[in-house]
């Protein structure tokens, strides 16, 4: 019986339908936790998912490579969401056209000084050159992020795990910022959120109104572009 | 068919992304580029498709899913990450700060410049 089961679990473990259960299980729960919690920020869903994940993996000896042989899947998603925030770019256009001389300087600025700032902190606080290189795109989208990454020669996966580090302390500190600042404003506090944790803030952003939502989405797809145009040449005077 | 059609439009808005980003050689990732060309695409049509916004809908109402599988890559970087702890959760967290009020203060600044605050008077504020 128990040669059974182990032949069992043998078999599943290393089947991609593990990865892609797995990762859909503890995201359920995850999710199920967070709306119980009313949306607490320390229950971030992400990072509750990460933990199971993590825990289950290192408890039952599976690699990395062999969960994302399943996880893969919804990986490959990020590619097609991307390009899904096209669709609610358009749907702000009237905004858009209002608000697009304060928006793109908002961006500007805070791309400039929020990666100058982390690159220098980390130079001064002793980081490598390899974790200098990485942390630059931390505030953009992870598939974006790692692309940079890449081509100014950072370590892309671990741009992976510094980006998805970001996000999820950029959703957890939010509240207190605009609290601190006195934001009112939707749309204001969606541009910040998107800009400073991309996709993790704008899911953050999506549960806290549409409208902020909709905003960082936009300064999340933004951002990434701009990113992409100013990061070479911060990086080419940085270093 | 609607989700269908919106995930077929969003995949084929990728793959030109993809291929004009690697014929060009550009900088910025395909994803954004067909991001962008989906936009100009609704921008001239000015047409509301109903099967886009469903499929946008659908993936973005889940986005935090989507970033768990690389969220667990976390796990190959721990010890990279324990080990340079400092500069990493310090440049990490005072980034996301510096940026996040520079943001708001330059937005909120402009806003009132140019008395653009006509939306925040709506919100009731």
């Amino acid at each position: 019986m128990e040669t059974n089961v182990s032949e069992i679990w043998v078999y599943l473990s290393s089947s991609p339908l593990f990865g892609l259960t797995l990762t859909l299980v503890a995201y359920c729960i995850a999710h199920g936790i967070y709306t119980h919690s009313g949306g607490h920020p320390l229950c971030n869903p992400v990072l509750l998912s990460i933990i199971m994940i993590i825990t289950v993996l290192v408890l039952t000896n599976i690699e990395y490579p062999h969960y994302f042989a399943g996880a893969q899947y919804i990986h490959f998603l990020l590619g097609p969401v991307t390009v899904a925030l096209g669709y609610p770019l358009y749907r702000q256009l009237t905004k858009l056209k209002q608000l697009w001389l304060p928006i793109s300087a908002a961006l500007i600025s805070g791309i400039i000084v929020g990666t100058i700032s982390s690159i220098l902190l980390v130079r001064w606080l002793g980081g490598s050159i390899e974790v200098q290189l990485s942390i630059a795109p931390k505030s953009v989208t992870a598939p974006v992020a790692m692309g940079i990454a890449e081509k100014i020669g950072g370590l892309a996966s671990l741009t992976a795990a510094l980006v998805i580090t970001t996000g999820i302390i950029g959703a957890l500190i939010c509240t207190i910022i605009f609290k601190v600042m006195r934001t009112k404003d939707d749309s204001i506090k969606g541009i910040a959120l998107g800009l400073s944790a991309h996709g993790i803030g704008t899911a953050r952003a999506f549960y806290l109104s549409k409208e902020m939502g909709a905003f960082s989405g936009l300064a999340m797809a933004l951002s990434a572009l701009l990113t992409a145009l100013i990061l070479p040449c911060l990086i080419s005077y940085l270093f | 068919m609607t989700f269908l059609n919106g995930f077929m439009i969003l995949l084929i808005f990728q793959l030109l992304g993809e291929s004009i980003s690697h014929q060009l050689e550009l900088f910025i990732p395909g994803p954004v580029i067909g991001m962008m060309l989906l936009f100009l695409l609704l921008l001239m049509s000015r047409k509301h498709f109903i099967s886009l916004e469903n499929a946008s809908g659908v993936l973005l109402s889940h986005l935090s899913l989507l970033f768990v599988p690389a969220g667990v890559g976390l796990m190959q970087h721990l010890d990279k990450m324990y080990s340079e702890w400092l500069p990493i959760f310090a440049g990490i967290l005072l980034g996301a700060i510096i940026s996040m009020v520079v943001s708001i203060a330059v937005m909120t600044l402009l806003i009132k410049l140019l008395k653009l605050n006509n939306h925040e008077a709506k919100d009731g504020d």
